[in-house]
């Protein structure tokens, strides 16, 4: 449900950055939503749906990017798959996630007259 | 105007922006550890599912914790049970009420932060709202995460459940007292399990019913709070 409230900040954020720019109507939205974000990617995207009507991205596409998980050791760098211990098997390290922990609104086509 | 042919179509312009959907919460939850920070509070933010034993867990630690001042701030849906239920153990505590909210968030921690004296605490617990998934997006402001994950809920809970537990700094894994009348859990597997969702597993086995591992628990938080005193004397 918390899909919801991300879609009002996504779309909060669309108007004003299209008004920044002097936009008309937003075109297109590319958003990144990561493996481990917690955020289940139809709901978001029904939510946009519903909420999007009315603002300056009615008449938008939302393109949805799922990323993988990456886990990195801190120390070596080296990059791990999840599966085993998130633990890097030469430093001991405990791994820290590199990518899929996102939720990003990545770019935006906007429409200026 | 389109420059290229002047045709009046609307020009298309591409905009970068790379702007995280929880910039408006993290920037809020920085605050709310700035006034955790200075008035020496140390803030654990308490998760898990629905009854896996949170409020429970606390009641216990307020019968056995000694010395430190108590205060609890918790998430409840449409009652004030638990708030009620805190303050009968003795931890004074404050309830909001998230109506259908699923999670609490910074914006809601801060305002109750105005609303309920914390100045004088040493260690304010959070209850978070009983849900294995949405409370572990947000960043209340917290110094850690604890999650309480029953020995009824089955040992497959981290592998359903691994961004709550990713994110976890502790997991107590409550109602062991129960374990005998369950032949197919073990503490092993819970733990195995755990390995393998969280980056650095630690776990301390909790019975409130009992009161058996709340002393580790009790010590666990010490630890915390030496650790934060240590980083703001150091600032
Ligand atoms: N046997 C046993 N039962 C427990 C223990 N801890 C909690 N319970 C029971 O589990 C149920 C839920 O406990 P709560 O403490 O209310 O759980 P909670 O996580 O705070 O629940 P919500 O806030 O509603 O999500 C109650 O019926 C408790 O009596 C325990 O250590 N052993
Ligand atoms: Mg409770
Ligand atoms: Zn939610
Ligand atoms: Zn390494
Ligand atoms: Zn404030």
């Amino acid at each position: 449900m918390h899909e919801w409230g991300l879609v009002e900040t996504l779309l909060r954020r669309a108007e004003e950055k299209a008004s920044e720019h002097g936009a008309t109507a937003v075109r297109r939205l590319t958003v990144s939503i990561g493996e481990l974000a917690g955020v289940e990617p139809d709901l978001f995207e029904a939510a946009w749906l519903e909420f999007r009507a009315g603002t300056l991205c009615a008449n938008a596409a939302l393109e949805v990017r799922s990323v993988v998980a990456e886990w990195e050791c801190p120390d070596c760098k080296a990059i791990v798959a999840a599966g085993g211990a998130l633990r890097c098997a030469a430093c001991r390290k405990p791994l820290r996630l590199r990518a899929g922990g996102e939720i990003l609104l990545e770019r935006m086509e906007l429409e200026v007259p | 105007m389109c420059e290229v042919c002047g045709c009046g179509d609307p020009e298309i312009v591409a905009v970068e922006v790379r702007e995280s959907l929880l910039e408006g919460n993290d920037r809020r939850a920085a605050h709310n550890r700035e006034h955790f920070g200075r008035h020496g509070i140390v803030a654990v933010n308490l998760m898990g599912s629905p009854g896996s034993g949170k409020t429970a867990v606390l009641e216990a630690t307020a019968k056995a914790m000694g010395g430190l001042r108590l205060g609890a701030i918790t998430a409840d849906l449409a009652t004030e049970r638990d708030a009620e239920r805190l303050r009968a153990a003795g931890i004074p505590s404050h309830a909001i009420t998230t109506g259908s909210a699923c999670h609490l968030d910074a914006a809601l921690v801060h305002r109750a932060l105005h609303e309920f004296p914390v100045a004088d605490l040493d260690l304010l617990f959070i209850e978070n709202v009983g849900n294995l998934v949405c409370p572990a997006i947000y960043d209340l402001g917290q110094a850690a995460n604890v999650v309480a994950l029953s020995v009824t809920e089955g040992e497959d809970k981290p592998l359903k459940y691994p961004v709550m537990f990713r994110r976890a700094d502790l997991v107590l894994v409550t109602k062991t007292d129960l374990l005998p009348h369950l032949p197919n859990v073990s503490l092993a597997a819970i733990e195995e399990a755990l390995g393998k969702v969280m980056p650095a597993p630690a776990t301390i086995p909790v019975s409130a019913a009992t009161g058996a591992g709340i002393p580790r628990w009790i010590e666990w938080i010490e630890r915390r709070r030496r650790e934060q005193d240590g980083r703001s004397r150091m600032e």
